[in-house]
């Protein structure tokens, strides 16, 4: 309890660091380079939020983060996981270290995440969340073309490829997105994530959370294969988030 | 005089860990190979926990009555994640769990911290015990409903409710004002629960073992449950400076104790091993199972208070 108690605060305080030494980069870099639009001071507010967010997340969901086969790194990617909840996004963005944090754009649905001034607050400032209309897609303008724009040569993504939250027992089938935007852009390294316990805290239909304990598994990295077949890829993908459940 | 007895009863514990860090230290400096490295990466790990246990209880107590709730409160939280998140619910038992955890594990410790011995001794066996069945009625879903609400209530009752027994020794009725005394005692009985866990455990370590039930936990030996209640006697009698008792007293009280500790141990193995993990840390990895800590404490607390409550009556009554 000790031990591990002690090494869960100096990891915190770790990501605390890393979080405002990545401001203070940033500062350095000036504010000529593209960052000036979004604002200095706004990313470092939203920075600041953003760490005691994902401090509040970390414990009142309990999550312990496990990295199997795999290691924090800032280049870009895709993390895919099994989706039960509306905090999934929040928690699994929290689990990753702060400088990483930064630099990871959740995939979210536009009609949870913009009703409300909180959580549009939250979407846009601090998760830096790409918003999707699931209710209105545009031909010209697929929900993977936005992504694609979005991340340019920078920014990671967290996606939930089933499409919707399921009850959690089992994975859904995965939608099609994940193979197009690994078509378009085979070079991003997809990273499954399991996500357990989370719909025992917040269930479909329930607006109160009960604090349980959840845990968070990062698995190793996996590329879509020259010329693999769109339900294979699917299905493979789905087996590397339903295999992380039971190691 | 008072004062002096905590400050030596803290003092000494932390004096002692002081002592058996050092000693485990330099018998993990010296690498010539006859000594087990495990067993003194067990040790030094140990050692690690029980400094954070003792160095933060000591630090409630001298803060005061408050903080020491309160951090009773917070482990008991905790503690009761670990088990429900370990026993299986269903959807249709969320809003019930939400008022488990929101309502009644904080207004037991606020009941407690306010020394409402007639509140907080009904507050969870009658009034939550009531209102848990009625809640999950109310969600319509019947499926192996009696087990599902005996769950829930069993985690509330040893997490919760017995484990609040021992921050309740603070404000024992009989001794108004006195703070220093009551602190000590609570002092004592963590004490004696932790001694008599690792006595327990050092006892088991001799050869010729006879375990008493394998098919629950195959580390508790006779000798380990007979040994360590002996040592724990013994060391109670020597500390019954520091309580209200006498020596013979303070010896079996120390003895109840252990035997409570005991069978808190084999309940909470029986559960796991039911199942299938081998801590309640498992399934949450680097939180260490704060359950797997205060088994023995929750079901050692409510027999110790309730026979410290008789004495200091009878006490009272013999002095008035």
């Amino acid at each position: 309890m000790a031990a591990t108690g002690r090494e869960w605060v100096s990891r915190r305080l770790e990501g605390v660091a890393t979080g405002m030494v990545w401001v203070d980069r940033l500062d350095a870099m000036g504010s000529g380079n593209g960052l000036a639009d979004y604002g200095l001071a706004k990313l470092r507010e939203a920075n600041i939020t953003g760490t005691i967010l994902a401090l509040i997340a970390r414990f009142l969901s309990g999550s312990s983060v496990r990295w199997l086969d795999c290691q924090p790194d800032a280049c870009q990617r895709v993390y895919f996981a099994n989706h039960t909840s509306h905090l999934d996004a929040i928690v699994l963005w929290s689990a990753l270290p702060a400088a990483i944090r930064a630099l990871t754009r959740p995939v979210a649905a536009k009609d949870y995440w913009d009703a409300g001034r909180v959580r549009r607050y939250m979407a846009n400032k601090v998760f830096n969340a790409l918003l999707i209309d699931r209710t209105e897609i545009k031909v010209h303008q697929s929900p993977v073309d936005l992504m694609i724009q979005a991340i340019g040569d920078k920014y990671s993504l967290i996606v939930f490829p089933e499409g919707g939250r399921s009850s959690g027992n089992e994975i859904g089938e995965f939608k099609s997105g994940l193979y197009y935007l690994c078509k378009k852009r085979p070079d991003l390294e997809l990273i499954p994530v399991h996500i357990d316990n989370m719909n025992r805290i917040l269930p479909r239909g329930e607006v109160l959370p009960v604090p349980l304990l959840s845990c968070i598994t990062f698995g190793p990295p996996m590329w879509l294969e020259r010329g693999e077949p769109k339900t294979d890829f699917l299905r493979r993908a789905r087996e590397a988030v339903r295999r992380l459940k039971e190691v | 005089m008072d004062q002096l007895k905590t400050l030596a009863l803290v003092g000494g514990v932390l004096l002692l860990l002081a002592a058996a860090t050092t000693v485990v230290h330099v018998l993990r400096r010296r690498v010539d190979g006859a000594l087990n490295t495990a067993i003194l990466d067990t040790l030094a790990h140990r050692m690690r926990a029980w400094w954070l246990l003792w160095t933060v209880l000591a630090a409630a107590f001298f803060i005061g009555a408050t903080a020491t709730v309160t951090l009773f409160g917070l482990i008991s939280f905790w503690a009761l994640r670990e088990f429900i998140t370990l026993t299986p619910t269903r959807p249709g038992d969320h809003r019930a769990l939400f008022w488990v955890f929101v309502l009644c594990t904080p207004l037991q410790f606020v009941l407690v911290g306010m020394g409402r011995y007639d509140l907080y001794s009904v507050l969870i066996p009658v009034y939550a015990f009531l209102l848990i069945p009625a809640r999950i009625a109310f969600s319509g879903d019947s499926k192996r409903f009696l087990e599902r609400t005996a769950k829930i209530q069993s985690g509330l009752l040893v997490c919760v409710y017995c484990f609040s027994y021992a921050p309740a020794l603070l404000n024992l009725p009989g001794s108004p004002g006195e703070y220093s005394g009551n602190a000590r005692l609570l002092f004592f009985f963590v004490l004696m629960v932790q001694l008599s866990d690792a006595l327990q455990y050092a006892w088991a370590q001799i050869p010729s073992k006879h375990v008493i039930v394998p098919m629950v936990n195959p580390t508790r030996t006779w000798e380990g449950l007979l040994g360590g209640a002996a040592s724990v006697t013994l060391l109670g009698a020597i500390l019954s400076w520091a309580t209200p008792f006498p020596p013979l007293l303070a010896g079996v009280m120390s003895l109840v104790i252990a035997l409570m500790g005991f069978g808190g141990a084999m309940t909470m193995s029986a559960i796991k091993r039911d199942r299938g993990v081998k801590d309640y840390g498992t399934l949450v990895e680097g939180h260490g199972g704060v359950l797997d800590r205060i088994d023995s404490i929750c079901f050692a607390a409510p027999v110790f208070y309730h026979l410290t409550r008789m004495w200091v009556e009878h006490l009272n009554k013999t002095a008035g």
